[in-house]
């Protein structure tokens, strides 16, 4: 992807986590989502505002992955992780922490980093 | 309304066949499935086709025409995608087609050329099924999808890897007469258990194997099956789909699958008969965790209660409610776009007694097949019972 256009909403939202003023979209029901979205997919409310993202998480699952795809190949092993902050959660990749040491309910803050392989950017979770 | 009949169904072998084209591997099950028919091919009147990876595998997109031109039919063509539900979502749209009154012949298939790319390529055609923004580019890999969804359950439910490696067990037991699967190899517990790790909690006995293969049916309407007294006495009584947000992290659980939920509601409605009612069923296992979910979304088991089901020999061949007795996707085999209407083959074999292990359900009447895509963000469900009219 590195000669194409950037995404969006997408690389604008990393942006937002790169300067520390990560965001999420809320409906009026306060259900989170990450961008881009237009309408809350669960209760059709078009009215998202954005909301600042919490300071931490909660780790809800985490897995080490030992067989990558090509671009994560020289990541692997990796840990990936679905954190919990609060209306909204984000996957990411585990930094900072032995894998055998990561658990459910670990408390973590979120940033971007480099993928190993690529250099690419990707979301990021280290310990609080 | 005429609920389609299963009038032939083709496989090819599932297993490793790198040098063998899509449209090869389809000829051959769309053959067979015309010739067990017994149609004129004259009388098909349209091809609904299940494929997901062929632009990536085969530099091959617009595979509809292809494949109907691969097994000699004139007819239009659609190809159908919903990652690894493919095959299942082409079943619907054939069953819709039929019922709808508008078509009376139709041939539904699918197939995946996979193992020519290798497994690296392989594993990042099958990732993009995930969501790109939000998973893949987190490192998320499908083992990897299964194995938070597999942590998650343990974390709400309990449960172990051996209970996981007692369903690894069982299907790859089952698969041992089934010469179209492409591992025929008991395993034990401790293999399971000791296998090396790809995506932890599973391992390589966790998940199936990357395959190529083929598969197809030929459905038709009651009232053309006595004119032409073809030998149909399974039909197709029941269908549902559902679906789910794509990416895991915008899913209220981790450890269940709703969209499954609300295709097997959805079919069961359809068919008049409830979970109880059904004999046996092919779910889609393509890692051991998700038979789990299966078996409990499609109402055997409450939730939490279907990780021991293996383990307590319910869901084995010789158990009161038989599960993957073709060896499942686990042993048989998942060539991803031709996984749904094998299942579909399964069913019928195993209702009409000509599949290998249909001595463990005999007298049988209803079977279910149970096709998911993604992490169960797509599933279709369908209930087939034998007619004796």
């Amino acid at each position: 992807m590195t000669e194409s256009a950037q995404d969006g909403e997408y690389d604008a939202w990393l942006d937002s986590i790169e300067s520390d003023e990560g965001y999420f979209l809320e409906c009026s029901n306060g259900h989170g989502w990450l961008p881009p979205r237009r309408v809350c997919p669960r209760c059709h409310d078009q009215d998202l505002s954005q909301i600042d993202l919490p300071e931490s998480g909660e780790i809800a699952s985490h897995t080490t992955i030992t067989v990558p795809t090509p671009q994560f190949e020289d990541d692997a092993p990796y840990v990936t992780a679905i954190v919990d902050f609060g209306p909204v959660s984000v996957t990411g990749l585990v930094r900072d922490v032995d894998p055998d040491d990561v658990a459910i309910g670990d408390v973590v803050g979120i940033d971007v980093g480099e993928r190993v392989t690529t250099g690419e950017r990707a979301v990021v979770f280290r310990p609080r | 309304m005429s609920d389609p009949r299963i009038a032939g169904a083709g496989v090819t072998h599932f297993g490793k066949h790198p040098e063998r084209t899509g449209r090869d591997l389809f000829a051959e099950a769309g053959l067979k499935a015309l010739a067990s028919a017994g149609i004129d091919p004259d009388d098909a009147e349209a091809l609904y086709y299940g494929n997901f990876m062929g632009e990536l595998a085969e530099h091959q997109g617009h595979q509809g025409p292809l494949m109907a031109e691969a097994i000699g039919l004139d007819v239009p063509a659609t190809r159908v995608e919903a990652a690894c539900a493919s095959a299942g979502t082409a079943v619907r749209e054939a069953v819709k087609t039929i019922r709808n009154g508008e078509a009376e012949v139709v041939v539904v298939g699918g197939a995946e050329r996979m193992t020519n790319i290798g497994t690296a390529a392989a594993t990042d055609a099958l990732a993009i099924a995930a969501d790109d923004l939000y998973e893949v580019r987190a490192g998320m890999t499908f083992p990897g999808a299964y194995a938070l969804m597999a942590r998650s359950y343990f974390d709400q439910y309990g449960g172990s890897h051996e209970d996981l490696a007692h369903i690894a067990v069982k299907n790859h037991e089952h698969a041992l007469v089934n010469e179209h699967a492409q591992i025929q190899k008991e395993i034990t517990v401790e293999d399971a258990i000791e296998a090396p790790t790809i995506a932890d909690p599973l391992g390589l006995y966790d998940s199936c194997p990357i395959t190529d293969g083929a598969a197809a049916a030929v459905l038709t309407t009651e009232s053309y099956a006595e004119e032409h007294d073809l030998d149909a006495s399974v039909a197709i009584t029941g269908t549902g789909q559902g679906g789910d947000n794509l990416a895991l992290q915008d899913r209220p659980h981790l450890a269940q699958t709703p969209a499954a939920d609300k295709a097997a509601e959805e079919a069961y409605g359809d068919a008049g008969v409830g979970p109880d009612d059904v004999d046996f069923a092919e779910v889609h296992d393509c890692f051991t965790i998700a038979e789990v979910f299966a078996i409990e979304s499609l109402g055997f088991y409450e939730r939490g209660e279907g990780i021991a089901a293996a383990r307590n020999g319910e869901t084995t061949r010789d158990g009161n409610l038989p599960v993957n007795l073709s060896g499942g996707l686990k042993a048989k085999g998942h060539p991803v776009g031709a996984t749904g209407v094998a299942q579909l083959a399964t069913v019928a074999w195993l209702l009409d007694g000509s599949h290998p292990r249909a001595d463990a359900v005999p007298d049988s009447t209803v079977g279910v097949a149970h096709n998911a895509g993604g992490t169960v963000a797509s599933t279709t469900v369908h209930v087939m019972e034998v007619k004796n009219d």
